[in-house]
């Protein structure tokens, strides 16, 4: 296997006497869609949290490319390129779409001390937001203010900024959570594109995107990982079965 | 500097670290349980103190003063809430902010219209005039008064919230709003009695203050804003943390405005050292204020950890 | 669009009348009417400083008055020295001109103002709130009790403080060099909102963890802009003190602090013209109710009151709209 971009080990967190993440070894390796999955309250969302850097570890470290990341803020590791989108859409609510991609192409280009030049003719921004917009879908939509988006567009639009960071790996929370069943489809045929320009970390409910999507499984629950492996493995690993998935799959 | 003055300047501290922890555990409260803002609470404070002393002027006694003061902020409290703070409990704080700044206009205009512009003045109750001996000093009746009673209305408090049914709601409410709405309690009448109470608790120390300060509009700000110093020490929401910050914050800054004065008095004029010595003193629980900012950004005993 | 232009309208408009009001005034010889524009035009860029702050980053600064009084100060102790010819600090000399006067103003309030922001932001919400008021209320009572500068008393300003080329001592031409600084200022404010730095700082303000997770700091962005706005409203302040020939400790006290939010607020926050329209409108009120009654304070609670609870946007809103940010 190829050298892991992102490599979690022996993470532990706690909340008072909950153990929310249990000792969580993983790596997210190259051209890899890697996803995380397990029941509500497994700590999937904590896990992120830590790996994002909005959370510290109790003990344990994340390594990104290499370099030790645990103590860095959630600014420093989103510039050195951990491209994160959020399980709740949070926006810049009266941007719109193209400014919401134009303040991470700016935060990516250069420090947000610069005061002189506008920022909304800068070609340097606008030109590549347009582009990305038209990536995912979201020309038509550039001007609306991202509140006023459907619930849709706005998941669209998340991954429109993460595009933006050009990020060396992505975390994505949930991106198919409220989207139709067309709108998934167009999302997994994107992902399935994406993972070749940087490797994903994908939380996601919709199992049957994820046996689409992932090249690997691994199962939390109780913030514990029980199994890890390729979607058959976890298909057909009997604990898993048990503990999560239940009678629900037929193999 | 006698050791009898400096147990008096103690005490002194002691007896306005009290006052402070009944301005502070109202705004402390009314923070914890609706997640609000008031600015007006100093002018409760100045409605208890205005209230009672025409009360006691028109009847002649301090205590049935004291019930007028305490039961017009009170009433004041309540009609504020159901008119006006009702409506900022889903608002950010800056329209927080805003509104009880112009209930603050509001109010000392109002009073000032009432009572007229110029200072009441409130006499301390014959029974409790003079000094008591304590053995090391001799000290003022009234100001130990005034500590009994607000160790007395900290221990009511602490027996309200932690042994009645007022009390498990409050507390529900600061933990969860919409539990509390769950269980069926009126949350409408709850959040009115809890700042009514905050308001009587703001009344109360106006009118004990204000025998043996003068009773004029503008009176309660400064007290605010003190009360929200000792909120940021203590922790927001935190009755525990308002009754050691406001004991801190008396303390030190009585003492601070004794010694400091007289510290520099050892190596400056007089003149000099009275001014510069005044001057840092009453800088100091605001140094106190950073230095917990800095240690604990949540305040010592932190509500909502 | 629309909406865009309607404001861009409003504002040449009141850049307009707030120039044209004192103009008449000059030449219908009513100098209070041109001292009533220059407070006007002083409190409305305290106001565009705090504007900055509060309406752009969102700080709900609650003592910005302290950067007002410092400058007031700077403006009273370095004419004080200069008028006496004792040194100020250290040997170095007071002075009576109105860009040295600035120039130290700004450098005082703005490091002023990293110490209280680099504290206070390590908090938000409502205990950014309190704790801005409670370290304002600190040098309110350092002013206050501090004998050197006339402690309560105050310290006054015998001969008003020069700008070069002019008689500052005519009513006309003070409002002249106050309405320049306040259209200088104004530009800032716009060239500022309309940069990287801007956007990071509205974006800041309405969601920080996003900003965080495209890769910009809150903290950092929201310290300078604190720091800035600490500036323009501590160049306000001496100009303010050049305006009354007076400081006080009054000029710190909190319910200054009030009034330039209550500015911001009847303006229209975070809109450039905001701080103008709300500065006309509070000397407005005060001068016309204050004539009426001597309660006036008591109406102007409750338009307020009505303000915040009934009609959120300010007069800017009212009149063009709401705010977009294209």
């Amino acid at each position: 296997m190829a050298e892991p971009v992102l490599e979690l080990s022996h993470l532990n967190k706690a909340f008072g006497a909950l153990k929310a993440t249990d000792d969580v070894s993983l790596t997210l390796v190259p051209g890899e869609i890697h996803a995380l999955i397990g029941p509500n309250g497994a700590g999937k969302t904590t896990l992120m949290a830590q790996i994002s850097g909005k959370y510290a570890p109790d003990s344990g470290s994340i390594r990104f490319r290499g370099q030790d990341i645990t103590r860095l803020s959630v600014a420093q590791r989103a510039r050195l390129g951990l491209g994160r989108s959020f399980q709740i859409s949070s926006l810049i609510p009266e941007y719109s779409a193209r400014r919401n991609v134009m303040l991470a192409l700016q935060a990516r280009q250069s420090h947000p001390y610069r005061f002189l030049m506008p920022v909304r003719h800068d070609r340097s921004l606008t030109g590549p937001a347009t582009e990305i917009l038209t990536r995912v879908g979201l020309e038509g939509r550039a001007s609306v203010p991202s509140a006023e988006l459907s619930h849709g567009e706005r998941r669209l639009l998340e991954i429109a900024v993460a595009l933006a960071l050009n990020p060396v790996c992505f975390l994505l929370d949930e991106p198919m959570a409220g989207m139709g069943t067309e709108g998934v489809g167009t999302l997994v045929t994107f992902l399935k594109a994406l993972k070749e320009q940087a490797p994903i970390l994908l939380v996601e409910h919709d199992m049957d995107a994820v046996f689409r999507l992932a090249d690997r499984i691994t199962v939390l629950v109780y913030g514990r990982i029980i199994a890890s492996g390729s979607v058959d493995d976890i298909r057909n690993d009997p604990e898993v079965r048990r503990a999560y998935l239940g009678d629900e799959v037929d193999t | 500097m006698s050791l009898a003055l400096f147990i008096e300047q103690l005490l002194n501290g002691v007896q306005f670290g009290l006052m402070l922890f009944l301005m502070s555990a109202g705004l402390t409260l009314v923070f914890g349980v609706m997640g609000l803002i008031n600015l007006a609470h100093g002018s409760l404070y100045m409605i208890g103190a205005f209230f009672c002393a025409a009360a006691a002027a028109a009847t002649g006694s301090f205590w049935l003063g004291l019930v007028a003061g305490l039961a017009a902020a009170a009433a004041a409290g309540a009609i504020i809430e159901i008119t006006v703070i009702r409506r900022l409990y889903d608002r950010d704080h800056l329209d927080q902010v805003l509104a009880t700044f112009a209930l603050i206009l509001i109010l000392s205009e109002g009073v000032r219209m009432i009572f007229g512009p110029f200072p009441l003045y409130l006499n301390v109750p014959d029974s409790l005039r003079g000094t008591i001996d304590l053995g090391i000093t001799q000290y003022s009746l009234y100001r130990l008064t005034l500590i009994g009673f607000g160790i007395a209305v900290a221990v009511g408090l602490w027996l309200l919230i932690a042994r009645t049914r007022l009390g498990i709601r409050i507390r529900a409410g600061e933990n969860d709003r919409e539990m509390i709405a769950a269980l069926g309690v009126n949350i409408r009448v709850l959040y009115t009695v809890v700042f009514a109470l905050g308001a009587a608790l703001a009344g109360l120390a106006g009118a004990l203050v204000g025998a043996i300060q003068s009773v004029q509009v503008g009176m309660g700000e400064p007290v605010l804003i003190l009360a929200f110093v000792v909120i940021v020490i203590g922790g927001i929401g935190s009755i525990k943390g308002a009754m050691v910050g406001a004991l801190m914050v008396g303390v030190i800054d009585t003492m601070g405005r004794f010694l400091l004065p007289r510290f520099f008095a050892t190596f400056l004029e007089p003149s000099q050292a009275m001014g510069v010595g005044a001057a840092l003193a009453s800088m100091l629980i605001y140094v106190l204020m950073a230095l917990v900012l800095v240690l604990r950004p949540k305040g010592l005993f932190p509500a909502h950890a | 669009m629309r909406e865009m232009r309607r404001e861009h309208m409003l504002n040449v408009l009141l850049a307009v009348a707030l120039f044209a009001v004192p103009l008449w005034a000059y030449f219908a010889s009513e100098p209070f009417v041109i001292t009533l524009a220059t407070r006007v035009a002083i409190l409305a860029m305290a106001g565009v400083g705090l504007n900055l702050a509060l309406g752009l980053g969102g700080m709900v600064s609650f003592g910005h008055a302290v950067f007002f009084g410092l400058g007031g100060y700077c403006a009273g102790v370095l004419a004080h020295h200069a008028f006496s010819g004792t040194p100020v600090l250290m040997g170095l000399p007071g002075t009576n001109q109105m860009l040295v006067i600035w120039l130290v103003a700004m450098l005082t309030s703005g490091l002023l103002a990293l110490v209280i922001g680099a504290l206070s932001l390590r908090t938000s919400g409502i205990f950014f709130i309190m704790i801005t008021l409670a370290f304002a209320q600190m040098f309110f009572y350092f002013a206050l009790s501090w004998p050197a500068y006339g402690g309560e008393d105050g310290l006054p300003i015998f001969v008003r403080n020069q700008f070069p080329g002019l008689n500052t001592m005519r009513p006309w031409e003070l409002f002249v060099v106050a309405y320049g600084l306040l259209m200088l200022v104004l530009a800032l404010f716009a060239v500022i909102r309309a940069s990287r730095f801007g956007a990071a700082l509205m974006a800041i303000r309405q969601n920080p963890d996003r900003a965080a997770a495209v890769g910009i700091s809150p903290f950092g962005v929201k310290l300078v802009a604190f720091v800035i706005s600490g500036m323009i409203t501590g160049m306000a302040g001496a100009m303010m003190a050049d305006l009354t020939r007076f400081v006080s400790p009054a000029m710190m006290a909190w319910q200054m602090s009030g009034e330039l939010i209550v500015i911001i607020i009847l303006g229209g926050t975070g809109r450039l013209f905001g701080p103008v329209a709300g500065a006309a409108i509070l000397v407005g009120f005060e001068v016309i109710f204050g004539g009426m009654t001597e309660h006036w304070k008591f109406w102007l609670g409750l338009v307020l009151l009505a303000v915040v609870l009934f009609a959120r946007g300010g007069f800017v809103g009212l009149l063009a709209g709401r705010d977009r940010h294209g």
